[in-house]
């Protein structure tokens, strides 16, 4: 059975899936075996998790097919990592959009497609296959899809058109990429072209490969230029829906990046300096989005674009402490992103307003469900000692060591940008009285909801910001967690050998 | 043949992506199928050409000694189809989605509303 | 398109269609072939049948949703792919029985997660085309 620990988070969500297809129209009882399982899926995480960090990385051959034949899955701890994080921000948004998607749009397959997105991550993040990552990839889009068109409103529609063309290109050129790749090395498997892909004659197409790889992976994690479908779409569907795209949809684009531009192809001069460019007009451009905005989800969506620079300027710089920051970065943001959107839905609810301008008054009124939602508020602005504070400290330490100024710049900029934009929603949102409020006969607000589901609303919010203070708070824990995950990223022999060391490839006569 | 196949793959690319940069969402989503069989074409390709030399051992041998045509290209290529079968269902439902809602195929149309009536 | 020859042929075209889908679906181990093709054949003779006869028709003729059938191809797909955990060996490892079937022949848990796949091919090919044509 420890062999197979490995697919259990895939194949548990698979089973979810499967089973809440069984019930398709009968929402009361797919709300309570999504909520269930999900807090299942946290203890199959964490059971993955403490035997990967405890022990040695674990590698599953899937159907028995020796490697690098065969589709290889491998639990290091930087996967196990994201699985963890995967599975707590999954469940926080179940819980939360049990009270919020309108029941008339969950029996268009919400539960299931939400489990099928949960499975598709977690095999992306377990799996030891190019080519394997790219399906477990189509697996999160599609599921994804049904999320984005969900309601199908006008602006959900538009926003549809704008994701799945970009998306659906982006699989292209990842597609486009893995095929040279195979033409070249003649493998699939990461860790066997990870010793490969040096001894090819032609560096020069090996260097268009992980051009190819970058844009592929460029455009599924909004980095600059080719954001632009991200603010232009996820403000456009639920609250929930929202909160689990930022949490989770851009990293996993960010988690394959680090991957393969850790394993396969080793960041020359010239990579290094692309990236380290491209992650500081990440910062400055979706930072100057965030700006102008005055749609509070639009905003924050901006806000997910600059903040995806700090994780890609620290894969740019490509030190084991700059590695280290953005692992811690990734870490944080996964937990605050998705608490945000949250955040963001509970005031929506609260106000039934989008436009801060005509928004205020939820500290007057809510004052404890204020100071709830400060918390991961000034997290993501990074005031000491709260958690976006500490990844910060290294990123900016190892710009200045490897004299990356511009970066250095860069990280300032989308630090006082945050500050700035945050203060404005807290101005805006918590503080200003609210002039003449509108009632909208079709929202359901807060205060009309009864109890039990005013704490389903906001017990996730609670969930999420006490991680996030742990996250704060423990940093120390992070710290070594993070450092141990850059230090495998930067010295892959460990995760090679555990593929590909000790077994012997021998094909039977 | 590598070479007539080259073409191909560079003429479904180029029109693919001229398609996918008009202004019609029915060119649109045809930019899209030609991009995915391009790409399928790519893996055939780039995965070697061999004519007749199917990947099997004789009895009396234990490796393949010769030269033989790759079967991993197949596989990848009919995982792509599938998975680009579904994906192109999708974009026909969704292009007639969208017209419905918004009557319009021009892409340019397509910025209207910053929010809506409904409950986020 | 409703021709009384198409319709007559439809008749006999679709028990025909319908058994040769099953043996595209079992030959599939070594020859050309398998689950994916030979749920689509399936999903072609029922398309047949609804350009002959109408979809309320063939709907009738279904008996159930073409929906449902995805969620039980899915279970049988997992089912075979998490047999081998119960031997300890990794999952979806061929299992094979040790003697032959008459007429069959050899089984193993391939077969059985190629018929999940016909299964779920069937039920999305139909949904698919079903949802497309009725909202014309």
């Amino acid at each position: 059975m420890t062999i197979n620990l490995i697919i259990l988070p895939v194949l548990l969500q698979f089973l979810l899936a499967i089973i809440l297809l069984f019930f398709w129209t009968r929402t009361s009882i797919q709300k309570i075996i999504s909520i269930a399982g999900s807090m299942f899926s946290i203890l199959v995480a964490v059971l993955l998790f403490s035997a990967v960090y405890n022990n040695k990385i674990i590698t599953m051959q899937a159907g028995n097919w020796g490697p690098p034949f065969g589709i290889t899955f491998v639990a290091d701890t930087f996967s196990t990592t994201m699985v963890l994080l995967a599975s707590i921000s999954a469940a926080a948004v179940t819980v939360f959009s049990s009270v919020t998607i309108k029941k008339a749009r969950m029996k268009f397959g919400y539960f299931p497609s939400f489990h099928f997105l949960l499975m598709g991550l977690n095999g992306a993040f377990l799996t030891g296959d190019i080519f394997n990552l790219y399906v477990w990839f189509e697996v999160v889009i599609l599921s994804s899809f049904v999320f984005i068109t969900l309601g199908g409103k006008k602006v959900q529609i538009e926003g549809a058109v704008k994701y799945f063309t970009l998306n659906f290109l982006a699989s292209m050129i990842f597609l486009t990429a893995i095929a040279v790749l195979y033409g070249l090395a003649g493998s699939l498997n990461m860790a066997d072209l990870s010793g490969k892909i040096q001894n090819i004659q032609n560096q020069g197409l090996v260097q268009v490969t992980a051009v190819l790889f970058l844009v592929g992976f460029g455009i599924k994690s909004a980095m600059f230029p080719l954001y632009f479908w991200l603010p232009d779409s996820y403000h456009t569907p639920q609250a929930a829906i929202s909160a689990i795209f930022a949490g989770l949809l851009t990293k996993v684009g960010i988690y394959a990046l680090l991957r393969v531009f850790s394993l396969i192809f080793i960041p020359d001069l010239f990579m290094k300096n692309l990236i380290v460019i491209l992650a500081g007009l990440t910062l400055f451009s979706g930072g100057l989005g965030a700006l102008v905005q005055v749609n509070m989800r639009k905003m924050l969506s901006y806000l997910i674009v600059c903040h995806i620079g700090y994780i890609i300027g620290g894969l740019g710089m490509f030190t084991v402490a700059a590695l280290s920051g953005a692992i811690f970065y990734l870490i944080h943001d996964i937990i605050i992103k998705t608490n945000l959107f949250l955040v963001a839905g509970v005031i929506y609810k609260i106000n039934g307003e989008l436009n801060m301008k005509r928004m205020g008054g939820i500290y007057a009124n809510y004052p404890a469900l204020s100071l709830l939602m400060a918390i991961p508020l000034f997290s993501l602005i990074g005031v000491p000692p709260l958690s976006g504070f500490w990844p910060k400290i290294d990123l900016f330490k190892e710009s200045f060591t490897t004299a990356n100024y511009f970066l250095l710049g860069c990280f300032i900029f989308g630090s006082v940008i945050t500050l700035f934009v945050i203060s404005k929603l807290w101005s805006e949102v918590f503080w200003k009285k609210m002039k003449n409020p509108v009632r909208k006969p079709y929202i359901r607000y807060y205060d009309e909801m009864p109890q039990n589901q005013k704490v389903l609303l906001i017990l996730p919010i609670i969930f999420l910001s006490l991680i996030l203070l742990y996250i704060g708070l423990g940093a120390e824990n992070i710290f070594q967690l993070s450092n141990k995950i850059a230090t495998e990223l930067m010295d892959t022999t460990a995760y090679k050998n555990a593929v590909l060391g000790t077994t012997k490839i021998h094909i039977t006569p | 043949m590598e070479i007539i196949l080259a073409i191909i793959v560079g003429l479904l690319y180029a029109s693919g992506i001229y398609l996918m940069l008009r202004r019609s969402l029915v060119k649109l989503v045809i930019g899209l199928v030609l991009l995915g069989n391009g790409v399928n074409l790519l893996i055939f390709l780039l995965g070697g050409l061999v004519k007749g030399k199917p990947p099997i051992i004789p009895p009396t041998d234990t490796v393949l000694g010769q030269i033989y045509a790759d079967p991993v290209p197949q596989a990848l290529i009919l995982t792509a189809i599938v998975i680009s079968f579904g994906l192109q269902s999708f974009a026909i439902v969704l292009i007639k989605r969208t017209y419905i809602v918004l009557d319009t195929d021009d892409l340019d149309q397509i910025h209207s509303a910053e929010e809506d009536e409904d409950d986020y | 398109m409703r021709h009384l020859t198409f319709k007559t042929a439809t008749n006999f075209l679709l028990p025909l269609l319908l058994l040769f889908s099953i043996f595209i679906l079992l030959r599939g181990h070594y020859l050309p072939g398998g689950g994916f093709v030979g749920g689509i054949i399936a999903a072609i003779a029922f398309v047949l049948h609804a350009f002959a006869f109408g979809l309320k028709d063939t709907r009738k003729l279904l008996k159930i949703k073409p929906m449902s059938l995805m969620p039980a191809g899915l279970a049988l797909a997992v089912f075979s792919a998490i047999l081998p955990i119960f031997q300890g060996l990794p999952i979806m490892t061929g299992l094979w029985m040790n003697e032959p079937i008459p007429v069959i022949g050899l089984i193993g848990t391939a077969l059985l997660f190629d018929l999940g796949v016909y299964i779920v091919v069937l039920g999305v090919a139909l949904t698919i085309i079903f949802t497309i044509s009725e909202s014309v």
